[in-house]
Order: structure tokens, then sequence, then C-alpha cells
């Protein structure tokens, strides 16, 4: 055998070596999530439900017989970090997909980097731009994906309980955040829909100490309703201070952010009667037996107590309902990002935490207003509003 | 809207911004009181003020500790990591200028960030009030009992304070060092010792702000920076150095803050506030109460 042949082989050997091996090993999927910082409360149980679903999911054999590799990174809640490690997931790692991020603003941040790879994202954050190409007259990216429900579907199930109940005369408030700011735009823009006018809108800073200023100043423009729009312990001790200036006669909504129980011990009573749009994840005991969700988030609920012992936050079934969408694209399609990518968008009929989902070419959050339920703060603990 | 109701609007937007300038004037007080001994900013300052309230938490609703015992537990064991930090942080840079010193305070406080995450996680904590929840109505304001607190707190503090720095020989040798610190050292004051104890009365008043504010705004882990940053502009305000300048400072940042949120647009109230401390700067570059002569023979 000649010098060139022996070269040549082993040139060929190094060759299919790189090939075969991301195909003959795992499904290697990304996940970013904030799972430190600012943001931990949405990245933490995005990351432990993640993580808990690719377990069972390995344990029961896999995907066509192919184990799950999730790659979870914590980007901080910092876009620049949260550009990186997406570059790396895609580059370094080449996974066939990503989930997360958890924040509106970072999912922002990283569309151009999945439409020039060619990587299929599912983001578990609020926002309507993500799914929204406003350069492309409003049409999704083709790439992109999410699980969360819009915000304009949290204001359009506040909005239609305001209406069932009269109510016409309103004040918002919410926190400079992204997520605050997001909700303001579209409470602003949907409001003269539903024949609502807006009285006053406040802000203040995600780490100020105290609403009250923002309160009386509302307090004095005798609005019907108020609407607050933030996520963290400021949406706590809004409700503490409302409480103080006796302003609980006026009804009060949270937005889908509330959506956690700690809020309501937090708040230590003065949560009481608080409404606030959730999704079915929040409330599997209250669901009635027909509904299609109540089966998938009774066993969420009870998985998820039984391996962390702590409470579900319903941050954690955005990340679910991105796993198991993209499980079963990978199920149908294999591991190849076009193909993933299709099947996504021919997802119809999936039931998962948040509602079922029906994507389509021109909706790729797939979800309506019926993916909310009103609910009401009753004795410390969910209820069904009326 | 009736001149009642704006009265009471009015009187509202005063004690909400007297009791947050309170938390603000304390945590200026102690980056002046280190300030003054070593010419550092304390940037950690702003964890001291968290730590106060978590570990408060920690000792009063998980080892249900009565808030009295629980009180004086906290403030010890967040002074003696304010010493701690002084042996591990600052102590032990070889060639110290005020500017490694400065940058060792930032060290420090992502070190503490970093540790109370890990002890505490990401939530937020809830403490019992000290005397109930229920506010208490006059002329249309409703005020929280823990206001009253909190600004009880301040004043206690600045009583005490003035009464060490002008009558007890302690105080007064500390007083020296923030004058001369060479001088001092050639007439007999120990300075190691004297910022040993800069670092621990600070973090005991920041423990104390912590502790007070945490039954109004909760407390988590990551609290500590913006407080720092409220809390350094209001010494600033109020002239570097100087306590009643703390004071001041503090009061009218979170005068500013309700009043122009609840006048103006409360979008821009942080920036009402720092357009306040400009234009202060401006006309008296040594803050309100300020000393300018002394401001001269700093370094930083």
């Amino acid at each position: 055998m000649s010098k060139k042949m022996s070269l040549a082989m082993a040139a060929m050997l190094m060759i299919f070596g790189t090939l075969a091996s991301p195909c003959l090993a795992t499904y290697k999927i990304g996940a970013l999530f904030s799972v430190t910082g600012p943001y931990s409360f949405l990245g933490d149980p995005e990351k432990k439900t993640a993580e808990m679903i690719v377990d069972q999911v390995n344990q029961a054999g896999g995907i066509n017989g192919q184990k799950i590799e999730l790659i979870v990174y914590d980007d901080e809640g910092d876009a620049t970090k949260c550009n990186l490690l997406a570059r790396k997931l895609i580059q370094q790692d080449k996974v066939l997909a990503v989930i997360g991020p958890s924040v509106s603003g970072l999912s922002l941040a990283i569309i151009p980097i999945f439409e020039q790879s060619e990587t299929p994202l599912i983001s578990c954050a609020a926002s309507y731009k993500i799914v929204s190409d406003d350069q492309n007259g409003g049409k999704p990216y083709p790439w992109i994906f999410k699980t969360a429900q819009s915000d304009s579907l949290a204001v359009e199930a506040i909005y239609t309980h305001m209406q069932k109940h009269g109510i016409k005369k309103i004040a918002i408030m919410g926190d400079s955040s992204g997520y605050g700011a997001s909700g303001r735009e579209e409470l602003t823009r949907i409001a003269p829909k539903f024949g609502i006018t807006i009285v006053a809108d406040e802000k203040y800073d995600p780490k100020d100490t105290d609403m009250t200023a923002q309160l009386t100043k509302i307090k004095g423009l005798n609005p019907q309703a108020i609407v607050n729009w933030s996520v963290g312990p400021t949406q706590v001790t809004v409700m503490r201070n409302r409480r103080d200036l006796g302003m609980d006669k006026i009804p009060f909504y949270q937005s889908h952010g509330f959506g956690n129980k700690k809020n309501i011990e937090l708040a230590a009573g003065a949560a009481e009667g608080v409404y606030c749009p959730l999704g079915a994840c929040n409330i599997p005991d209250l669901l009635p037996a027909s509904n299609l969700q109540k089966a998938v988030t009774t066993q969420y609920e009870k998985d998820y107590a039984a391996k962390y012992k702590e409470p579900l936050s319903s941050f954690g079934g955005h990340s679910w309902d991105a796993m198991h969408i993209l499980i079963n694209a990978l199920k149908t399609a294999g591991p190849d990002k076009a193909k993933i990518r299709a099947a996504i968008e021919n997802t119809k009929g999936f039931v998962g935490q948040h509602g079922i989902f029906n994507f389509s070419p021109s909706d790729h959050n797939g979800l309506t207003k019926d993916a909310f339920m009103m609910v009401k703060v009753h004795n410390g603990n969910w209820a069904l509003a009326d | 809207m009736n001149m009642a109701s704006l009265a009471g609007q009015l009187l509202q937007y005063i004690v909400t911004g007297v009791t947050i300038g309170s938390i603000y004037a304390m945590v200026a007080i102690g980056f002046n009181i280190i300030y003054n001994v070593t010419e550092i900013i304390n940037l950690a300052q702003g964890e001291f003020v968290m730590l106060g309230g978590l570990v408060m938490v920690s000792l009063h609703m998980l080892w249900k500790l009565p808030l009295i015992a629980a009180f004086p537990v906290t403030v010890v064991i967040v002074t003696g990591i304010g010493l701690l930090m002084n042996y591990a942080a600052i102590r032990p840079i070889r060639r110290p200028t005020v500017l490694t010193l400065i940058i060792a305070t930032i060290a420090a406080s992502m070190i503490i960030k970093g540790a109370a995450m890990l002890i505490w996680g990401t939530d937020s904590f809830d403490l019992t009030a000290f005397s109930g929840r229920t506010p208490i109505l006059i002329a249309g304001a409703a005020i929280q009992p823990q206001y009253f607190w909190v600004i009880g707190f301040l004043v206690v503090i600045v009583a005490g304070l003035t009464f060490f720095f002008d009558k007890t020989i302690i105080g007064k040798a500390m007083s020296a060092c923030s004058e001369n610190a060479a001088a001092a050292q050639l007439v007999g004051i120990d300075v190691r010792w004297m910022v040993l104890l800069s670092f621990a009365l600070s973090a005991a008043i920041g423990a104390i702000a912590g502790i007070t504010m945490t039954p109004i705004a909760l407390m988590d882990y990551d609290r500590g920076a913006m407080l720092a940053i409220k809390g350094f502009g209001a010494a600033v305000l109020g002239g570097l150095g100087s306590f009643p300048g703390a004071i001041v400072g503090g009061l009218m940042m979170g005068l500013i803050e309700s009043l122009g949120a609840g006048f103006l647009w409360s979008g821009y109230k942080d920036a009402y506030a720092l357009a306040a401390l400009l234009i202060v700067l401006f006309i008296r570059p040594s803050g309100i109460m300020g000393n300018r002569d002394v401001i001269r023979f700093k370094r930083f």
C-alpha cells in the first residue's frame, strides 16, 4: 500500500468519523434559560421541567430508539451572554433545535442567529413580536416559534371579562421592564376594540420598594378597575399598597405573570379578590373532567412535585409545551433541521399545558385567547372567576 | 377632584417619600462612615441591606425567633460579615490605592450576592410587620405602621452616631482618621482598627435598613445594587462624608421620586431624582452639606 493510499484512507476515516458521529450518537437539543439573575423565577422552573422531560423520555427508550441529549445554558438574563451561548449551541454543540430563552427581550435579540443558521427555535417568552416580523407585514419568522401565550391574548381575556361586567374606564400600571412595556403597549392598542378608555398609565421600576404614589394618583381618578402588568416582587408590593390605601373595592387585574401560588402567600391576604388570566396548568384541579388539558396538567403537576418537592409555576409549563412539541417533531422528522421546522409548523391539536396548539405557516404561536381562563384569588387559592 | 383629596394625596406622597428617603438615607450613612475613615466608596453597601433583610427572614420565619431577639442577632451576623469582608477583601491588598480598594468592594458585593443566591434561592421573602399591617388613616392618607419604624430607626441611628462621634473617645478617634489619617496615626490612633470599626458600623446600619424595609417591600438576593445606587446618589447629593447631608440627600431623593411619580409622569421618577442630583452638583460640587475645603484634601 502506497503512502498516498494510506493518507487517503486516513483522510476518509476522519471525514466519515466526523460525519457519522452526530448521527450515531444522540439527538442533541439546546436550551437557553435565565436560570440565575433577575428572571430566575422564569428560567429555573423551565430548566427543571426540560430536564425532567428528557429523563422521562430517555427512560422510556428515547425517540425512535435515540436518546436525547439536552444542553442547557444559563444566559443570566443578559442579552450579550444569550447571544454568545446561542452561537455556541449552534456552531460548537451542533444542536438540532433550541428551546428558550425565557425572556422576550432576549428572544428578540437572537432571532437573526437562528434565521441565518436555519435552526428551529421555540421561545418560552410572551411578546407577540417574537413571532411577528414587522418588516414582513407581521408574518412569523420561518424558523422561530413560541409556546407562551402572547400578551395580546392575555389582554383580550382581561378585556372580555371587563366587558362582561360593564367596566369601561380603567387605569393601567406596570413596571419599566420589557415585560411591562410590552403589556402596556398591548393594553393601549386593544382597549378601543372593547370600548375601554384608559384614564391613567403609571410606571415603576422592577426593583422599586413602594408603589403608593402611583396608586394614590390612580385613586384620585376614580377608575372602575386597575390592571397591573409586572413580574417579580413588585406585583406583590403593589397589591399590599392597594389594600393599605383602602382601594380593595376597585377590581384589580394582574397579568398572566402572576401565575404562581407563592405570590398569593407573599401578599399576606392582600391578593384576595384579585383577577388574573391563567393557563390551564396553574389550575389542574379546577378544570372540569371534560377539559382536554385536565390529564396532561394533572400529570405534570404530580411529576414536578414528586421530583423537585416544590409547587410548579406556570412558566415551567411553557418549557413543557416547547419540549413536547419538539419531541413530537423529532419523532416524525428525524435529525434534519428543515424537516423538524416543517413538522413543528404542521403541529395540529397538540394538547399542552397552556392550551391546545394549532400551528400554521401564518401562526407560530398556535394559541387563541381561549388558552387563558380568568381566575380569581379566593381564600388564598385560585378559583374560576365568573 | 376636590381640595380635600388633593391635600390627602399630597400628604400620601410626602409620607411615602419620607419613608423611601429614610431607607436611602440609612444606606447613604453607611457609605459615609466608610468613606470618612478610608476614602473608599464601599459598593457592597447595598448587599449589607439585602443580607439584613434575608438573615432576619430566616431567623424569624424559619427558626421562629421572636422579632425582638432576631433583630439584634441579625445585626450581629451582618456586622460579622462586614468585618469578614474587611479582613478578606480590603486588608490583604498589598499596595492599596483608593481605586483598587473600590474595585475590591465590587468583587465583595458580587461574592456576597452570589452566596445569598445559593443560600436563599431567587425567590422574594416576606417578613412580619413589626406592629401589624392595619394602615393608619390621617387626613385621607394611609400610613403603614411599618413606615414609622423605618423613620424611627433613622432617627435612632442619627442620634446614636452623633453621640458616638461627638462624645466618645473612639468616635473622636474615627473622626480624626477622617480628617487626616497620617496625623491620626502619629498621635497613636490605630488606623487599621478604625477601618475595621467603620466596616462594622456600616454593615450594622445596612442591616437595620434591610430589616425595617423588608416588611414593606419584600427582599430578594438581587436588591442590593439598586439600593446602593440610590443610597450613593443620596450621599453625593447631600455631600459625601456629611451625616446631616446623608439625611437631607436621602429624604430629598425619596420625596422627589414620590412627588414626581404622583404629579408628573411616574415613568421618569428616577430621572427626576438624578436630574436634581446633577443640578446640585453643578451649583455646589461638594453636595448640599458637603464641605468644600475638606473635599479638596480628599484623593477621591
